[in-house]
């Protein structure tokens, strides 16, 4: 094949003197000029197979729609703010996976992760250790980091395969897990109950009060504006190509009415008997988990390295990376996020119990995290995606509940749903790679 | 023409490089220098130890015998991250860039600048731009873009660009031209001819002899892991190149 006049000369082949290849893989924002040819570039990219988060949000839409006119009651305010509490465990594992599927590992430990980490901090804030709620937190999250450590030096300094090392411990987790039950006489029957006075509780239980919902939400969306606008003018006062200014208002609006939508049906009363609104904390708690990790993930040279190691471990042990400690690290952020994703379980359920189910949890973030649209093998994935997979869950399950459906019946359509997903995603990007 | 030579203005010399495996004997006595600013190209058939020589200047093992000058200076490094340091930087035939990360990223894998701790994106994309621009490469649209979209060409271009940002002194190119069109390898060519302009020592190992002679100062040859002859490229011709390659020794005609 001879090489194309655009090779070359940039103002010959394609009108804008770009490979097809080029035209459809670039970043809408580094060739549009304005907001005309931003969404003109963007649809190029859909087209070629790039869609980044546009299959998962056009099946929530249909998967919604169709629970939508399956029963009423699914888009009621109540029901959607139920759902958005039962998708923060599944956003949160899906969190966890991703640093792992990023570096083109899987962590299967995570379920029982889940179980260990909210039994740690269980017994930790209550008697006889009697810790302050932030102090079994943190303890917890630490006892995760050793475990997440354990497993990751298994995997690089042995060069052991991550599904092996990581299903053997998920069996040790469970042991353990069995363990921190047993030696707690409080425990009855393998169960911890939480107090109900404590913000660990309260954080599954409780809501913020509508109008602190409305000033936490102002103050939110004028950050952002802030932000996006100062980065603009920065880049553009440093002759840097930025994105048009119809772009980032566009943005700064669609995250406006998000927002606005979203604190309007937390606040909505949703009970018949007593008034209970305003949005549940665990809301803001996951929002801040998958922020602080988008961050870590886009701003510090750590999370560059994670996409490199991903992609190609030997172009980043050449560029001087450490790619056994990158990959250890994955493993530590993986086992520790199962931590946190034990706080939202512990304090959505008021109890943790042996009867956790591990093994279907780990699937859930594995599913979380691919639904949104993150790679299985590697380097392409962001943490946003793990929010809306985490989202699909919830809404299958809880759609499903609502028709009526028997739990045996549910499982089988969640896998389904979940499967075909996946297929979905996995042709979409095929395209992508064959052309 | 004799194969050992002064180290006079030799930003690298060679003396005696000698590197075995087991029993088998990959490098042998090799002593031969690269200077500044010029192109040397290493030639040899399949296994005579171009591979094996390169790897060693890029500290990727070291020597069983023999010394390596660095600016008139013994150095014997342990790692390639001790080669990188002072200045050799290597570029190789898989090209070692993440398709997944843009141009600006690749170019500073592993350098990154920072910022209160942060990554200094707008610096970085400055200093990448800057650089592209001093190569020449005028073909990419967008430093933005990711290196997965880019050609052969485009990907060897980033190559050069992250070797020349991170201050390379020299830099080994293995095969740079190896599976490219012809406007391709035209643009590389050019590339390795800007590249020593700028007083970088360029060391090119290639099969490809037309390329050799177009952009090469110098040329060494390697023949079963020692040095056959090295000298200034026109002291060659094709014919005494290949003969050199093929027998370790070339009719007197050929040598000139």
């Amino acid at each position: 094949m001879s090489t194309p006049p655009a090779e070359i000369k940039p103002t010959e082949g394609s009108e804008s003197g770009l490979s097809d290849a080029e035209l459809t893989s670039a970043a809408p924002e580094v060739l549009a000029n304005s907001l005309r040819e931003y969404l003109e570039a963007s649809w190029r990219r859909i087209k070629g197979g790039e869609s980044g988060a546009l299959p998962v949000l056009v099946g929530l839409i249909a998967i919604g729609l169709f629970f939508q006119l399956e029963n009423s009651e699914f888009l009621s305010d109540g029901n959607l703010v139920t759902l958005l509490g039962e998708a923060a465990i599944y956003i949160v594992i899906g969190a966890a996976e991703t640093f792992v599927l990023l570096l083109s590992e899987i962590d299967l430990s995570l379920g029982y992760g889940v179980g260990v980490g909210g039994f740690a901090i269980a017994e930790l804030i209550a008697p006889p250790v009697n810790l302050p709620w932030w102090l079994g937190v943190i303890g917890g999250v630490v006892a995760m980091g050793c475990f997440g450590l354990i497993q990751g030096t298994l995997i690089t300094q042995l060069g052991l395969p991550s599904f092996v090392v990581t299903l053997g411990g998920q069996l040790a987790l469970l042991g353990i897990m069995l363990e921190l039950a047993n030696v707690d006489p409080t425990a009855v029957g393998g169960v911890i109950q939480i107090d109900p006075n404590s913000p660990i509780y309260k954080l599954g239980s409780d809501s913020m009060s509508p109008s602190l919902g409305w000033i936490v939400l102002a103050v939110c969306i004028a950050l952002f504006a802030a932000v996006t606008l100062n980065r603009n003018r920065s880049r553009r006062s440093r002759g840097l190509h930025t994105e048009p200014i119809g772009v980032s208002m566009l943005t700064i609006l669609g995250v406006t009415v998000a927002g606005v939508v979203l604190m309007y049906i937390c606040n909505a009363n949703r009970s018949h008997f007593a008034v209970i609104h305003g949005m549940p904390w665990v809301i803001p708690f996951v929002l801040i988990i998958i922020l602080a990790y988008s961050w870590l993930l886009s701003h510090t040279r750590t999370g560059r390295y994670v996409y490199a190691v991903g992609n190609n471990p030997e172009a980043a042990r050449r560029a001087g990376i450490k790619v056994k400690w990158i990959v250890t690290l994955g493993f530590i952020m993986s086992s520790a996020t199962a931590a946190l994703a034990g706080v939202v379980y512990i304090s959505q359920q008021g109890s943790v119990s042996t009867d956790i189910d591990g093994g279907g949890l780990v699937l859930y973030a594995v599913a979380a995290a691919v639904v949104g649209g993150t790679a299985l093998f590697g380097g392409r994935g962001r943490m946003v995606n793990a929010l809306l997979g985490g989202f699909v869950i919830s809404v299958v399950y809880n759609g499903l509940a609502i028709m009526g459906v028997q739990p045996a019946v549910q499982d089988i359509s969640t896998a389904v749903v979940l499967i075909a997903a996946v297929s979905l995603d996995a042709v979409v990007r095929r395209r992508a790679i064959v052309r | 023409m004799s194969t050992t030579e002064s180290t006079n203005g030799a930003l690298l010399s060679l003396r005696g490089i000698t590197k075995r495996f087991g029993p088998v004997q990959a490098l042998s006595d090799v002593t031969f220098d690269v200077p500044a600013g010029q192109v040397t190209a290493l030639i040899g058939d399949n296994g005579a130890g171009k591979s094996s020589l390169i790897k060693t200047i890029a500290g990727l093992w070291s020597p069983d015998a023999g010394q390596m000058l660095w600016d008139g200076k013994p150095v014997r490094h342990t790692g390639p991250r001790e080669a990188e340091a002072i200045g050799i930087k290597t570029i190789y035939q898989d090209l070692a860039l993440c398709d997944n990360l843009d141009i600006v990223q690749n170019m500073f894998l592993g350098h990154e600048r920072l910022r209160s701790r942060l990554l200094d994106e707008d610096t970085m994309e400055m200093a990448a731009r800057q650089t592209l621009k001093e190569l020449s490469v005028t073909t990419v649209r967008s430093i933005r873009q990711p290196v997965a979209s880019l050609s052969g060409g485009q990907r060897q271009s980033v190559a050069v660009a992250k070797a020349l940002i991170n201050e390379a002194k020299l830099v080994i190119m293995d095969e740079p031209t190896a599976a490219l069109g012809v406007a391709q390898t035209r643009m590389v060519l050019d590339l390795i001819k800007t590249l020593s302009g700028r007083g970088v020592a360029v060391l090119v190992i290639s099969h490809n002899l037309n390329d050799i002679f177009e952009v090469a100062d110098r040329i060494a040859v390697l023949y079963l892991g020692h040095l056959a002859v090295s000298g200034a490229a026109s002291d060659f011709n094709r014919q005494s190149a290949v003969e050199y390659m093929t027998t370790g020794n070339a009719t007197p005609a050929g040598a000139a």
